[in-house]
């Protein structure tokens, strides 16, 4: 006789099974600590109703993705995050990621860069090119991208306190090409408050950062209408720690922080919303995870309609790029982590991810070198052309299971947002620590789970043996910190010394008003001036900001 | 080291600002009992040996996952060793390739911590030597 109720059946069918046999654990848990139900039925869903909660794809909500037919019209595009050493080493590399069949630029600068700090500055030593290209002038940009046209490419750049100075460097450098503003294509991270809570590149305090981050909304609405002014990140605070709610709920927090910001510094919504992107982490928690992108689009939607009052379809759309979780790859048995990262990047292509970055196995130890690269790559092209995965959009909605997680998920980010509210926004909430303890205590209780066993790292807490050495890491030498201050003392000979003062007093100035900063650092720009010379005159006249430390 | 709590300063050279790790170390260190001071991101060397000899540590932790180490590690033994503390404990946790581990060694770095270490393993490592002294 077939049971008629989930209770019914559980008293009956479930519990003579169990009776036969306990179960492998005692309870089955998400990231968050919500206890998984051993099957869901339309009993989960009991208030679900398909238009409100889902809709159709290309609509409101975006449930089911931001595009009407996904990737069934454009794939998504392939972005791996890529730079070391000198722009020469970092040119090549993305010829050949470009010749892979790669589709957009990823630049991942090096910590001077993105600090602040000339590559000749006594900060530096040591951290030239490691985790990034070394930018320090104009100049190296354009070896950079010696020939890679700008009109061809879309670029993502991970910078955040620097930003405007690097994205003042890629007009300039289109100017050059002979590319207008207008027609470039690309995104600057320009996230700081995710800096203080997890990625600690900030330079300057909360408000004046928020100002710059805002000055860039407002000039690219004008001239630079298809740039992603923002993506406003919450990969780094799942890398962090943090849960999977606690990611979409925190990032969600910060992106209302810079939409009232833009709104507070006089722009209209309608004009600034449809150019935010987003950017998360996929974990290996595969369900959890796909549900995650869906209540993130789901409850940014509501944000921007309803707590901002955004006309736009465009504006309610969280369009996202995701990378695959860099915390989960192991240094022991490292072939593994290609696995780990097949499945973290079908998550985000099921959750509908605008564009991936699909991590290396070698990167628990060293930046990716060109074979482990081309894996990741072709990883995503498997998934992409080979598997039908990309022929039907959101094949998930409706499952029980995955509409009960978006559910709860969205909840439980929505608690957290109003969490931040009621301490008074995300710059309050930073500046108490409160978003920064909370990952903690996340983070430190998922180490006791790997240490207590009750999570499973394959490789190194089970199914432990021995691993042949990975062979090829690339090393970033030590001749190319000399290398690049030679560049940049060359840079400093060549240049006209007198129109770098005037731009960076210009600057100043700027900086001391209520104007828009940005044709100030295109002027410091192309007169060459470096980003530790633009960031000398921040600190000067914002002001520095230590780590809000919590511990 | 034996009289009281063992101290730890547990610090991140450089300008990486990756400190999950750091972090939980920090902390399952206190919770086995140890005395620990955490001194944030972006430390310099000579900021790491000022805080050590100030807060009298016995063992000092850095963590680094910006690949800065061989350049980095070096000036706080150095100084350490400049200012007559030979006697505190180093160590080191991050991102760093197995083929420098014998370099950090030879330099007295006297264990270096890789990802996937369990934290059980570090707390072990320092009570050892601290019951050895």
């Amino acid at each position: 006789m077939a049971n008629k109720t989930k209770q019914e059946w559980r008293e009956t069918t479930l519990a003579s099974a169990l009776k036969r046999a306990a179960e492998r654990q005692d309870k089955f848990e998400t990231s968050s600590g919500l206890e998984i139900d051993t099957v869901y039925t339309p009993e989960d869903l009991v208030n679900f109703d398909y238009t409100r909660d889902l809709g159709y794809p290309g609509g409101y909500p975006f449930t089911r993705g931001v595009q009407a037919n996904m990737y069934r019209g454009r794939m998504w595009t392939i972005r791996q995050y890529a730079g070391f050493g000198t722009a020469e080493e970092t040119n090549q590399r993305y010829r050949y990621l470009l010749e892979q069949g790669q589709t957009g630029l990823s630049i991942a600068f090096d910590l001077p860069t993105q600090i602040g700090y000339d590559s000749d500055h006594p900060l530096a030593k040591g951290e030239v090119g490691k985790v990034g290209v070394a930018i320090d002038s104009l100049r190296d940009m354009e070896v950079l991208f010696q020939d890679i046209p700008l009109e061809k490419v879309s670029t993502s750049m991970t910078i955040n306190a620097t930003a405007p100075i690097l994205l003042a460097m890629y007009i300039a450098l289109g100017k050059k090409q002979g590319v207008e503003p207008a027609k470039l294509n690309g995104t600057t991270q320009n996230d700081v408050l995710k800096e203080y809570i997890a990625r600690g590149t900030h330079i300057f305090p909360p408000r004046p950062s928020m100002r710059l981050t805002t000055d860039i909304f407002a000039y690219c609405a004008e001239q630079v209408p298809r740039w992603n002014t923002i993506s406003i990140s919450g990969y780094h605070i799942r890398e962090a720690g943090s849960t999977a709610a606690q990611e979409i709920g925190f990032t969600l927090a910060n992106g209302i922080a810079y939409v009232q910001a833009a709104i507070d510094a006089g722009l209209h919504v309608d004009t600034f919303a449809p150019r935010l992107s987003f950017f998360f982490n996929s974990h290996i928690n595969f369900f959890e995870e796909i549900a995650k992108f869906r209540a993130a689009r789901r409850l940014w939607a509501k944000i921007m309609r309803d707590r901002f009052g955004a006309k736009e379809s465009r504006s309610w759309m969280l369009r996202f790029h995701t990378q695959t979780a860099g915390y989960s790859l192991t240094a022991q048995q490292p072939h593994n982590n290609i696995v780990r990262t097949a499945l973290e990047a079908l998550a985000a292509t099921l959750g509908g991810t605008q564009s991936l970055h699909t991590n290396s196995f070698d990167e628990a130890y060293a930046p990716p070198s060109e074979e482990a690269v081309t894996i990741a790559v072709r990883t995503q092209q498997i998934l992409g052309y080979e598997s039908d995965i990309a022929a039907v959009v959101d094949p998930l909605g409706g499952s029980y299971y995955i509409e009960h997680l978006t559910n709860s998920l969205e909840k439980e980010a929505g608690e957290y947002i109003s969490k931040i509210d009621s301490i008074g926004g995300a710059v309050a909430a930073i500046e108490q620590g409160y978003q920064q303890r909370e990952i903690q205590d996340s983070s430190y209780r998922y180490q006791k789970e790997i240490e207590s066993g009750n999570r499973t790292v394959v490789g190194v807490n089970k199914f432990v043996s021995p691993y042949p050495k990975i062979v090829g890491l690339l090393r970033v030498k030590p001749e190319v910190e000399k290398r690049q201050r030679e560049r940049t003392a060359q840079v400093r000979k060549d240049r006209d010394t007198g129109n770098v003062n005037r731009a960076l007093k210009r600057l100043e100035d700027v900086a001391r008003s209520k104007d828009n900063t940005m044709p100030a650092f295109l002027e410091c720009v192309e007169a060459y001036a470096t980003v530790g010379e633009i960031c000398d005159v921040l600190r000067k006249t914002l002001a520095t900001q230590k780590e809000f430390l919590v511990f | 080291m034996t009289k009281g709590r063992i101290r730890v300063l547990l610090a991140k050279p450089g300008l990486d600002g990756h400190d999950r790790g750091a972090k939980v170390v920090a902390r399952a260190l206190r919770d086995a009992g140890m005395e620990v001071i955490y001194t944030g991101i972006r430390q310099t060397p000579d900021m790491i040996v000022e805080a050590a000899i100030q807060e009298d540590a016995d063992v000092v932790g850095l963590s680094i996952l910006s690949g800065a180490h061989l350049e980095l590690f070096p000036p706080v033994i150095e100084g350490l060793s400049k200012k007559g503390r030979e006697d505190v404990l180093v160590i080191a946790g991050g991102i760093i390739p197995d083929d420098d581990i014998p370099a950090l060694q030879q330099m007295g770095i006297k264990a270096v911590f890789g990802p996937g270490t369990s934290t059980e393993d570090i707390i072990s490592f320092i009570q050892k030597i601290a019951a050895a002294k």
